[in-house]
């Protein structure tokens, strides 16, 4: 939807003003578009963050074009370097072949609409986490009021473990100084004064945007979708039964990224 | 006792400047790396350990080792051991000094190191692991240097110094097994989710410590008067003997359970690491070669007369030195690794930055080493005269 927040409830309180109710809102603005993730706005305490990936739009919309929106607005929102170096690089939402998201799936005999597709990766943030238990100084640490897997990047001592822990390659990096990366594909770095630099040798991953979250503002990803109106990504609350996200689990048969090694991933994919 | 090691021959000095020169040559290269990043290493998103912490891993196994002399003398009340205990401690020293090095070189922020106390976490192993070595490390000074003392006296070691070297029993131990847990317990590395890591680690330091310990004292025994007797290199020879045996015995359970279950995650590593995986088989040829030197090393162990005789014992050892250390400190890391999270393979292989400072860490760890025999067999020399 192109409404930013303000907007959106300036509509939404003329809505109720006038008996409406506040739903009223996005059947102005976006007819028929409810179970999209803006359901979600504005967004309230979740006490369970977790996104539902809804794979048939994002592949139609690769489709019409090699969409790279939502990776684009995250590494722009969180400062992060391009090395040009795919093995020195630093990911917090990519892309990968469907054969190597979901390994543990293999099947010689795969449907053409997911083989060899691109299919968006990002950190899970498990229910419970690995890279957690491993960690030596809580630099990486999962918040108990809402479940997000957050990282202290001035904490983070670069010993790697919770790369070696994490069974997903969620975790990326800083292999050398982010100011050192190359100019020609970091032209103004750092370009997003808010979000803390960090140094070289910490690692980093996705952080389902808590310092968006905890504005009642969506995650850069979903944002960038739904400006698209692709509409394919969706945040919201699993503890909450009546949330965007639960209502679309119930709705579609979903799978998680190796859900046998007992991590319980929090986002779920729509195939 | 220390101003023994300012003594000494042409070639003790010319050895210490030597490995002076490496440490001078690692230190700088390190420099480069505090400065530049882990970037000058070969290391990557998917092949995130490398050779740093498989030295860290082998040379753990090297400290446990030394209580292969320790246990038999204290709790067996072997005392042809008596004379070479310290040998075992020294060694112990060195290695852990070595560890804690690998440890530090690794990290992408070494200043912070300190955040590893500041914030105890139990639930991290390596929290753990920085105990158990460091306590290890203690340990071992305490002792060693307080029986050489009262060797120098000519009088018995006090109680409690027994009480300590009881308590360094278990304790070795515990520094492999920890380590062991360092791997044995991340869910998606199938190559190190095995039970028998943390055995299959005791078996491997078993061996490989005595190992380095014969030819220490085989090396002892020509550059001094100090003979650390016959008896001694052929109980240990014994010791080499099962504990490769078990090592040996230990892979194959593990290639069992990979190849009979043919389940491909438990598989993958081991073709890798034998045979190559998507076109990438530059471990193949290593493997190969430890392969190769352990049937050598079992053999010479195995028969009695080339066990007994000094000069077959030590190609024996310097086989087993090889084997394990290409098995540890080189295939089990990067097994590890490989295949990644997306079964694809990263290749890895480390940087001339990468070797010279792991060189420089070997060189810190010889040095000490060479400081402490020399201070030891000093004594011994006095001893005896």
């Amino acid at each position: 939807m192109g409404v930013d927040r303000r907007e959106f409830l300036k509509i939404a309180g003329y809505a109720t003003l006038f008996g409406l109710g506040g739903s009223a809102a996005i059947d102005i603005l976006a007819p028929g578009e409810l179970e999209a993730s803006t359901a979600g706005i504005p967004l309230t305490r979740g006490k369970r963050w977790a996104m539902v990936i809804d794979m048939r739009k994002c592949l139609a919309q690769q489709d019409k074009k090699a969409c790279k929106d939502c990776m684009i607005a995250c590494h722009r929102e969180h400062n992060v370097p391009d090395w040009g170096d795919e093995q020195h690089a630093v990911k917090w939402i990519w892309q990968d072949e469907y054969e190597h998201v979901f390994p543990d799936h293999p099947n010689e005999f795969v449907d053409e609409g997911v083989e060899g597709r691109p299919f968006i990766l990002m950190c899970n943030h498990c229910l419970n986490p690995p890279c957690v238990r491993v960690c030596p100084t809580q630099a990486t640490f999962k918040r108990e009021s809402d479940g997000i897997v957050q990282m202290d990047m001035h904490r983070c001592i670069g010993c790697r473990f919770c790369m070696a822990a994490c069974p997903y390659g969620s975790r990326s990096f800083n292999w050398g100084d982010p100011r050192k990366a190359p100019k020609n594909l970091n032209p103004d770095y750092p370009t997003n004064k808010a979000y803390p630099e960090r140094s070289k040798g910490v690692v980093e991953k996705c952080n389902f945007c808590t310092e968006l979250v905890d504005k009642g503002e969506l995650p850069a990803c979903v944002q960038a979708c739904d400006k698209i109106k692709v509409n394919a990504l969706h945040f919201g609350d699993l503890a909450n039964p009546e949330s965007n996200v639960r209502k679309l689990l119930r709705d579609h048969y979903s799978v998680r990224r190796k859900p046998a090694l007992g991590t319980g991933p929090n986002v779920f994919y729509i195939i | 006792m220390l101003d023994r090691a300012l003594k000494g021959t042409t070639g003790y000095w010319s050895w210490l400047v030597f490995l002076l020169v490496l440490i001078g040559v690692g230190a700088g290269c390190y420099l480069y790396q505090f400065s530049e990043g882990l970037r000058i290493t070969g290391l990557s998103r998917d092949v995130s350990w490398g050779l740093y912490i498989g030295q860290l891993t082998y040379f753990v196994g090297i400290a446990a080792g030394g209580v292969m002399v320790v246990l038999p003398y204290y709790l067996h009340d072997y005392k042809a051991f008596g004379r070479i205990t310290i040998l075992g401690e020294f060694l112990a020293i060195a290695a852990i000094l070595m560890c804690l090095l690998f440890v530090f070189v690794d990290l992408g922020n070494p200043v912070r190191i300190m955040n590893v106390i500041l914030y105890p976490t139990p639930n991290s192993i390596l929290f753990w692991d920085m105990i158990v070595l460091n306590v290890y490390l203690l340990l071992n000074i305490v002792i060693g240097w307080n029986v050489l003392a009262a060797e120098r006296k000519g009088i018995k070691y006090q109680k409690w110094i027994k009480v300590l070297a009881y308590v360094s029993i278990p304790w070795a131990f515990t520094i492999h097994t920890v380590t062991a847990f360092l791997y044995a317990g991340l869910p998606g590395r199938h190559f190190w989710m095995s039970a028998i890591m943390a055995a299959r680690f005791l078996s491997s330091a078993f061996c490989a410590g005595p190992a380095l310990l014969v030819l220490l004292c085989l090396i002892v025994k020509k550059v001094s008067k100090f003979d650390p007797g016959k008896e001694q290199l052929q109980t240990l020879g014994g010791i080499i003997a099962y504990a490769m045996i078990i090592n040996v015995f230990f892979y194959l359970l593990e290639l069992f359970t990979a190849f009979y279950s043919q389940i491909p995650g438990h598989m993958h590593a081991f073709e890798y690491l034998f045979h190559g995986l998507d076109g990438h088989g530059q471990l193949a040829p290593w493997m190969w070669t430890a392969t190769g030197f352990a049937v050598v090393a079992l053999v010479l162990l195995i028969i009695p007369a080339t066990r007994r005789k000094q000069d077959t014992l030590a190609v024996a050892c310097v086989s087993v030195i090889i084997a394990t250390w290409i098995d540890k400190g080189l295939g089990l890391i990067i097994g590890g690794f490989t295949p990644n999270m997306f079964e694809t393979v990263t290749p890895y292989w480390p940087t001339t930055l990468e070797i010279l400072i792991t060189i420089g860490v070997l060189a810190v760890g010889f040095f000490v080493l060479t400081i402490l025999y020399k201070v030891a067999v000093s004594i011994k020399e006095e001893a005896s005269a």
